[in-house]
């Protein structure tokens, strides 16, 4: 994974709420066995039409924005579990989305990705929507080490939350399955002594 | 100190905690074609072996097709993909029920079916709707696919425990209401993202007369609304329809085990987070007019017509896509393509139901009605009771078991415009192909559909 430190960058605006993640990446992209290429298919059914033309009004083809923040509105990759519209986003070269609300198996899945989900309040999702719309090329400064967001031009700064350890590891590229495989000897012993064997 | 069912199956499982997170030991781990791959390349790239292969089963079952299982999958990606885990589950001797398999199924029907499913075990799978199995006092959820590999190298996962939120129902479904029309009545009452960040467990007397089937439908969205996972206490029905099974504990392990499985409910007072009530009374059978399952009303209802304004640029953007007015009622629409399928409602007592409405009537002409079950047993059963010859006889066509168009990654796909009532668990915007457009039921509601042609009063339509 790689490291996530600090973002300099804008927003491109997506105000809608509940998007579930067969919107990132629809079901039928899913048949590949390997985690590279889904970037192209992201938002296939709001970006594209039938023919294969980009739809003009989707933010994804407006040349305005150009960030690598996605800013959505609240309750943002309900549904299904598939890992794959983190690998989407990040391979359409985003790094971050914020959001007010994110889906729990989504923000797993983009922490395990090296996509920082940045949940902000309904308010400041609202101001930033707006303000981006009116100004694609307003700065963002996302600063992971001190769990903030900047507005540079707003000369504001939010603080946003985030588990220290997922913290620590997406600041250095880390991710769980070094640190469970050096639990075995502990998982062993806790096999030993469980008291279920059925 | 009392704790709820959650806590206790929660505790039981923890390896140790470091910072707030908890190494949560797995006891079964399912996987399929479609969330595996790339973990079993991961681990590949790291050298790892898998830790606990035995604690692992496979099932082939998003990209299978329903017809002609016997011959090669067409499609060259899915055929890939299928392909792929057969390859690793022979490598890493992971037990498989593919296609072929007597007890093929979608994963989430043959976990319970096979006794595999059981109450006091942590279970995941990388399918949100792993959250069926809790109907059985499991604490099943979802995963991704980094996380099938961290189960896959450690048989464990490093996680935040949950809030806990209990559901209750209390009193008497009336006549032709079904667990579906329950947890969609409950869904439309909490929205998609209400049970955010909880584990839900659905209590009640209401919840406590469903049969272990209709348990599985209600926890099974329970990731609907946006719950980790639902658990259901287990008791006697739990254990009638566990015992005896391939997977289930057998003689003295089997008295042990429920001896066990006897201690797991919430405390008196243990205390939940987030609790509600609902009235069975209250509920009527259920639709979904928008594009995510939280959108529902009553058949008899209307959409809604005012909105809070931040939600209304996403609503209006819903009904667009169905074709739907704010404020109107869907009676009378026409219908094009009724599916019964899916892991929420394609076991045998959902087939029972469609069959029991159908038998000596005739689906509408217009109207294109397929069942898939959600396993070879389910499709074994229903042929051995005769179902198959009254879905024939009344122009249903039975097929072979898969996730089929629940979500549309095999050829069974709903074509752009039309409506399909479907017993499936995701009206999301293209879910059962692009363009498509989806109304969530039960299959009581789907059968009767079918028949009529159109949204009706099932009331008035009852046998």
């Amino acid at each position: 994974m790689e490291k996530f430190q600090t973002l300099h960058t804008t927003g491109r605006p997506l105000p809608l709420e509940n998007i579930d993640t067969d919107q990132i990446i629809p079901a039928r992209f899913l048949k590949a066995t390997t985690r590279e290429g889904f970037g192209e298919n992201l938002f296939c059914d709001w970006r594209y039409n039938a023919d294969g033309s980009p739809k003009p009004d989707f933010v994804l083809n407006d040349p305005r924005y150009a960030g690598s923040v996605l800013v959505a509105g609240k309750n943002f990759g309900c549904g299904s579990s598939r890992e794959h519209a983190a690998w989407a986003l990040y391979d359409a070269g985003f790094r971050t989305v914020i959001s007010s609300y994110f889906a729990d198996i989504f923000r797993g899945n983009a922490l395990n990705t090296g996509l920082l989900p940045l949940q902000v309040s309904d308010e400041v999702l609202a101001r930033l929507l707006a303000a981006i719309e009116a100004n694609p090329t307003l700065e963002l400064v996302v600063d992971l080490p001190s769990q903030t967001l900047a507005v540079p031009a707003w000369g504001e700064t939010f603080s946003f939350a985030i588990d220290g350890y997922k913290k620590e590891c997406l600041i250095n590229g880390y991710d769980d399955i070094d640190f469970l495989v050096n639990q075995k000897s502990a998982i062993e012993a806790f096999e030993k002594q469980r008291a279920w064997t059925w | 100190m009392s704790r709820t069912l959650f806590d206790k199956i929660w505790d039981a499982h923890v390896v140790r905690s470091i910072e707030g997170l908890d190494v949560v030991y797995i006891d079964r781990h399912l996987i399929h074609e479609v969330t595996s791959p790339q973990a079993f390349d991961e681990l590949a790239a790291r050298n790892l072996p898998l830790f606990r292969p035995s604690q692992i089963l496979a099932t082939a079952d998003h990209n299978v097709p329903t017809l002609h299982q016997d011959q090669p999958i067409r499609e060259p990606l899915s055929r890939l993909q299928v392909e792929k885990l057969t390859e690793n589950c022979q490598k890493h001797g992971i037990e498989l029920y593919g296609l072929g398999h007597e007890r093929q199924g979608i994963v989430h029907v043959i976990g319970p079916e096979l006794g595999l499913t059981q109450p006091g075990l942590t279970m995941v799978c990388g399918d949100s709707h792993t959250s069926t199995h809790g109907a059985f006092g499991a604490v099943a959820f979802g995963i991704g696919t980094s996380q099938v590999a961290q189960v896959m190298a450690s048989q464990c996962l490093l996680l935040s425990r949950p809030k806990r939120m209990r559901i209750s129902v209390e009193g008497e479904l009336r006549p032709g209401v079904t667990a579906k029309d329950l947890i969609l009545y409950i869904i439309a009452q909490l929205g998609t993202g209400g049970a955010t960040g909880h584990f839900v467990e659905y209590a009640g007397s209401a919840v406590r007369a469903l049969s272990m089937e209709g348990r599985m439908t209600i926890c099974n969205m329970s990731i609907e609304m946006g719950a980790r996972g639902g658990l259901i206490a287990p008791d006697a029905t739990t254990f009638a329809y566990v015992e005896g099974r391939p997977f289930a504990p057998k003689g003295e392990a089997w008295n042990d085990a429920v001896a066990y499985w006897q201690s797991l409910y919430s405390d008196d007072d243990a205390t939940f987070e987030t609790e509600y009530t609902y009235q069975a009374a209250d509920i009527t059978p259920m639709i979904t007019y928008g594009t995510n399952p939280g959108m529902g009303i009553a058949l008899t209802g209307h959409v809604p017509s005012e909105v809070p304004a931040a939600e209304a640029e996403s609503f209006d953007k819903s009904l667009k896509y169905m074709g739907f007015e704010r404020g109107e009622s869907l009676l009378g629409k026409q219908i094009d393509y009724v599916f019964i399928g899916s892991c929420t409602n394609s076991r045998i007592e959902d087939l029972r139901a469609v069959a029991a409405y159908v038998a000596g009537k005739q689906k509408a002409e217009h109207v294109a009605a397929f069942i898939v079950p959600g396993s070879k047993q389910v499709e074994q059963q229903a042929i051995a009771e005769g179902i198959d010859k009254i879905f024939t006889a009344a122009g249903f066509e039975l097929r072979e078991p898969g996730c089929s168009a629940c979500l549309a990654m095999n050829e069974d796909k709903i074509p752009a415009g039309k409506y399909c009532v479907a017993t499936s668990n995701r009206n999301f915007e293209g879910r059962q192909g692009p363009g498509s457009r989806t109304l969530l039921a039960s299959p009581l509601v789907a059968a009767i559909t079918a028949v009529q042609g159109r949204i009706v009063d099932i009331t008035q339509y009852l046998n």
